[in-house]
């Protein structure tokens, strides 16, 4: 496939539609990455993709637009995950255990009673580019935006939350309203992300842009900012390699990603080397 | 002013089917500019006494009464509350010190006046020059004073430390200890601290509150000397 024709794939109505959208996940994912792997909270989004499965497999079997069923029941798992993993007597990890098998094999048993496996099913877990139709679009945009401006208001709070919980709820910070609000982000991240991604690979837009980015940073600012360039980059890539290669977008997009971790984690050793040596 | 009431407090907790006391029936009342110093032997309540104080604890029984919004509390934590490869610089700790709850309408982004008082906070603590620098690669009694700076910023009423100088070297200690009684002594800061240092605690305490689980003394330091400056509540 030479230039010429993936400019000519990247301007079909679809794939604008796969742009917009794959940037505005990236970027919301990019953003809450930030906030979860600091938190230790990474496998929340993973725990919710699954749920979205579940969700998705009902959607098909009872024929509604998937992001309607999606939305609601990734939002209320999101706030039970957060509420069980404050309980002193379960870990946050196993909680996230529990619900993630739970909703695969429901989403699963109910897949399998209604018309068995097939190319729907496939590109919900591993992701496809063709999902996205144009209520998706506007409800994907609508989502997106709530979360990017949400998280710049907050911004602040979730920085001290973040560094250290206990000082924040000393000075009266309500630290549970920011938990649920952290698990509302993200529910709708994975929401809006996961048609693309996969259900099986949306919560490596979380984790990999913030890790990739927190290897060069000293600061939190410049955290939130490389996070963001190196998630949209990967996307980009990911999706240029998913259209030349003929991969599942997700599978493409998590490819770049781990190529671009191998990348800095060198990059980083040798800076490190040299500065030793200095 | 009576700044601080806490009457006939006990803290529990449950192990199976037993309820452990970590405090049991404790009252004492905490005056405005006072520097208490709470010591006692490890396991004798006295991180959980602060940290009920803060909210961070439940209350089994009792009641703690403070005489003044929680935006006026600020609190230094025991180990480094934050994580050595956390992503920030100086700067950003300090100014996160300035957030507040007062006005929950107000947006949520640093003033001008913020960033004031940070500089000034970080001018207090002789950081100034470390401001851009991360925090994980500060020395333990940088990173202590970065912390501090963070306490301070406010300029709290009541100011909580939970064994501020663990760690710290001697010249360091005494440095730290000198720039907590100038808060007290000019900033009017109530202070309270828990410490094993009963040399510093003789030199700058106006209170002492000795805990084993139970309150075992609590009084001025000439009240303590009839003790013989006993630190454990074994013998009180």
């Amino acid at each position: 496939m030479n230039i010429n024709e993936i400019v000519n794939i990247l301007s079909y109505p679809f794939m604008v539609r796969a742009i917009i959208v794959g940037i505005l996940v990236s970027f919301c994912a990019a953003l809450l990455g930030v906030v979860l792997i600091l938190k230790r909270y990474a496998l929340i989004g993973h725990g919710l993709s699954d749920v979205g499965f579940a969700a998705l497999s009902l959607a098909t079997t009872i024929g509604v637009s998937p992001i309607y069923v999606a939305t609601p029941i990734v939002i209320i798992a999101s706030f039970i995950i957060m509420y069980i993993s404050q309980s002193k007597k379960i870990n946050g990890d196993i909680a996230i255990g529990i619900f993630s098998t739970g909703a695969l094999s429901f989403g699963v048993i109910i897949t399998a009673f209604s018309k068995g496996f097939n190319m729907d099913v496939y590109s919900y877990m591993f992701g496809s580019i063709l999902a996205m139709n144009k209520t998706d679009l506007v409800v994907s945009i609508f989502l997106s935006v709530i979360v990017i401006f949400t998280f710049i208001l907050f911004y602040n709070r979730l920085f001290i939350i973040s560094a250290d919980e206990d000082f924040a709820r000393a000075i009266g910070i309500n630290i549970r309203f920011y938990q649920f609000l952290i698990s509302l982000l993200t529910a709708l991240t994975v929401v809006v992300g996961m048609r693309m991604m996969g259900t099986l690979l949306i919560s490596s837009l979380i984790i990999f842009p913030a890790f990739i980015a927190k290897k060069f940073v000293r600061s939190f600012k410049y955290l939130v900012v490389l996070s963001a360039l190196f998630s949209i980059l990967c996307f980009v890539l990911g999706l240029i390699a998913s259209l030349v290669f003929d991969l599942p977008t997700g599978a493409g997009i998590v490819l770049v990603n781990i190529i671009v971790l191998i990348l800095c984690s060198v990059i980083n050793c040798l800076l490190c080397i040299r500065k030793v040596a200095s | 002013m009576c700044l601080i009431n806490v009457k006939q407090l006990d803290v529990t907790y449950r192990v199976g089917y037993k309820t452990v006391f970590v405090l049991k029936n404790i009252t004492l009342d905490i005056k405005s500019g006072e520097y208490v110093c709470v010591i006692g032997n490890n396991g004798a309540g006295k991180s959980t006494l602060i940290k009920t104080i803060l909210g961070l604890e439940p209350i089994s029984r009792g009641e703690i009464k403070i005489n003044c919004s929680k935006n006026y509390i600020s609190y230094l934590p025991q180990n480094n509350g934050i994580s050595l490869d956390f992503p920030a610089t100086v700067e950003e700790i300090v100014l996160s010190g300035t957030q507040s709850t007062k006005n929950k309408f107000k947006v949520l982004f640093y003033n001008k006046k913020n960033k004031i008082q940070a500089r000034v906070a970080m001018e207090k603590a002789g950081i100034n020059s470390l401001a851009k620098r991360r925090f994980g690669e500060l020395s333990g009694g940088q990173q202590q004073r970065v912390l501090f700076a963070r306490a301070i910023v406010k300029c709290p009423k009541i100011l909580i430390l939970d064994e501020p100088c663990t760690g710290l070297d001697h010249d360091t200690t005494e440095k730290f200890y000198e720039l907590l009684s100038r808060v007290n002594s000019s900033d009017k800061t109530t202070i309270i601290m828990i410490s094993h240092d009963l040399t510093a605690v003789k030199k700058f305490a106006s209170k002492v509150v000795i805990l084993n689980g139970d309150l075992k003394f609590c009084g001025s330091v000439d009240d303590w000397e009839k003790y013989n400056f006993c630190a454990c509540g074994g013998n009180l």
